[in-house]
């Protein structure tokens, strides 16, 4: 996490959620007040990255934006991370019926890309912020019960487990006090690069004007409405654009900083 | 008698790598469980803590008496509160024995915890001192260390406090010395002699090293592909072993003033499970077989001091 890449990474990351959090104490502007007059203006002092087609600011728009995305994406892999280890954990520590009916429905819908799933489910659903969080959140889900699934079960025949059982121990202590924790690093590792995933995902369902709706800006349904005029105006599409992709790079530089700064593969062979 | 089994076998699908064991021992006893690898020695440690389901095994016949109760027909729930409770269990590796994310602390304070009852800080007082006790130096700073910053005798101490914790009546180590340096394997072996002079337990040692067994056990149960060849006091069995196994274990020890070159290996290897010879399933082995090795199974409900053996005990009847 000490390399430039980290450190550049992380700093970035920080830049981005501390401006969504802090987004009205940042801006003078509101996001959803038109402004004709001044509406495609360049950058320049006041509007430091322009405005869009209504004369709205288009950094506060960024800014807020931000809170959209993030806020989505990180509660999505957030309850889908904790889901998906409890239903892994279960599966890879007790086997049987349980384990087989968990492989099945997860290999299934591994087979199915995740925006996929996720179309069906906000069509389900319906579009905006709720709809995009379910369908973010199941489309992750598979990938954390694996994940975890097969950790616990390269971890459940440690002489550590036999040891704790052998002084008894019982399933549920097992489970949540030596296989959890153990197992958590490279889910924590996954879950940090789905999150860059997740904002992937919740770009394009804002650009197909599924997700967070008008006037709640969100970096995907921005560039949505950026791409009809990307001739005339190309800072509306450019500048949420830049914000998904640089803050993606991040996250997945900053994922790797993590998988080196907690060791992880070293750390498994260890044990 | 503190622990007492009897005629006990062990099955695991179609086959029964356990047959008719018996061994016993009382409070303040030693009774080393010998024999080499495969022979079934951790294999009766889990029967006796009733952990062999894990393995997708059970016991198909025999009883395990502790403290008067016979422990086979009990349900999980009730083995439970004997584990770590009343039965201590120091298993095989002390390097892969300890949660490598937790401190040491907690791991040994969480036993006395959920055993006896005790108080977040009690039980850390209690580990500081049983720490010291087993004479590791800065024990309240060591609580606070995670295992990969010990080294191997220090954790196999940390473990042997772990089963201690509960304040067990019965101690299980199975090869508590095999992964250690010789120099820390003669301390940790004495530690637990100690313990079981001063406070009265009773040890199981499961070790397939006969000078291990000479230095500190009272009574030996020597196993043999699944089978006790013979069980007796240790002073007894070194003077005049009775099986033509245990006196093959016994040349194996290194002694004084040998000549270079001559310290004797048992040929061959012990049979798996499913290739368990007819008749003394030591004969193919065996340097004294006869004839009737090949198909008579000897008695192999040995009484104290006889031996499952043909000719030994043949010659025994006979002298």
């Amino acid at each position: 996490m000490t390399t430039p890449k980290g450190l550049l990474s992380g700093l970035w990351l920080l830049l981005v959620v501390l401006g969504a959090v802090f987004a009205p104490l940042l801006t003078p502007y509101d996001y959803d007040i038109q402004n004709l007059p001044n509406s495609f203006a360049s950058p320049t002092a006041q509007h430091w990255l322009g405005t869009d087609e209504f004369g709205r600011d288009l950094l506060t728009r960024i800014l807020y934006g931000a809170r959209t995305s993030l806020s989505v994406s990180v509660t999505a892999i957030g309850v889908s991370v904790f889901a998906g280890m409890l239903l892994g954990a279960a599966a890879g520590y007790f086997g049987g019926r349980l384990d087989r009916a968990v492989t099945v429905v997860v290999d299934l819908s591994w087979s199915f890309p995740a925006i996929l799933v996720a179309l069906i489910l906000v069509a389900i659903i319906g579009p905006g912020v709720t709809g995009t969080m379910v369908a973010i959140g199941v489309a992750y889900l598979a990938q954390f019960t694996r994940l975890t699934r097969a950790q616990i079960m390269a971890i459940r025949s440690e002489t550590y487990i036999e040891a704790a059982r052998s002084l008894g121990a019982s399933d549920g202590f097992i489970l949540f006090r030596h296989l959890l924790p153990n197992a958590l690093a490279p889910v924590l590792v996954a879950a940090m690069l789905a999150t860059g995933d997740a904002i992937i995902l919740e770009a394009t369902l804002g650009f197909f004007g599924l997700g967070a709706q008008p006037p709640v800006p969100s970096w995907g349904s921005m560039m949505s409405s950026g791409s009809a005029l990307l001739f005339k105006a190309p800072g509306i599409i450019i500048f949420p654009g830049l914000a998904v992709a640089l803050t993606v790079i991040a996250i997945n530089l900053f994922g790797d900083a993590l998988i080196r700064a907690l060791d992880i593969k070293t750390r498994i062979r260890e044990a | 008698m503190l622990l007492s089994v009897s005629n006990l076998s062990v099955r695991i699908g179609s086959v029964e790598p356990l047959s008719n064991i018996s061994f016993a021992l009382d409070r303040g006893e030693i009774l080393g469980l010998v024999g080499e690898s495969g022979s079934g020695k951790s294999l009766t440690a889990l029967a006796v803590t009733g952990l062999l389901p894990l393995i997708g095994g059970r016991i198909s016949a025999g009883e395990v008496v502790f403290d008067g109760t016979d422990l086979v027909p009990l349900p999980e729930a009730r083995l439970r509160s004997y584990r770590g409770r009343r039965i201590g269990f120091v298993t095989q590796n002390p390097m892969t024995a300890l949660d490598p994310v937790q401190r040491i602390g907690g791991q040994v304070d969480v036993v006395s915890r959920l055993h006896l009852g005790l108080a977040p800080s009690a039980a850390r007082a209690r580990t500081v001192e049983l720490l010291t006790s087993l004479r590791i130096p800065e024990a309240a700073a060591i609580c606070d260390a995670y295992p990969h910053q010990l080294s191997g005798g220090m954790k196999q101490r940390i473990v042997i406090a772990m089963a201690l914790a509960g304040e067990p009546d019965l101690i299980i180590a199975d090869e508590p010395t095999t992964a250690l340096d010789v120099t820390v394997q003669a301390q940790i072996i004495h530690i637990l002699g100690e313990l079981v002079r001063e406070r009265g337990l009773g040890l199981v040692l499961i070790t397939h090293d006969m000078g291990v067994v000479a230095q500190v056990c009272d009574r030996v149960a020597v196993l043999y592909a699944g089978r006790l060849a013979e069980t007796r006091d240790a002073a007894a069995l070194f003077a005049a072993p009775a099986h033509p196994y245990t006196a093959a274990l016994i040349d194996c020890i290194p002694r004084d003033g040998m000549a270079p070159g001559s310290l004797s290996g048992i040929p061959g290897t012990v049979p798996s499970v499913l290739t368990y010879p007819a008749g003394c399933r030591f004969h193919p082995r065996c340097a004294s077989a006869t004839a009737e090795c090949a198909t008579q199974t000897p008695r192999n409900t040995p009484l104290p001091g006889a031996a499952a053996c043909l000719p030994s005990s043949a010659g025994a009847a006979n002298g």
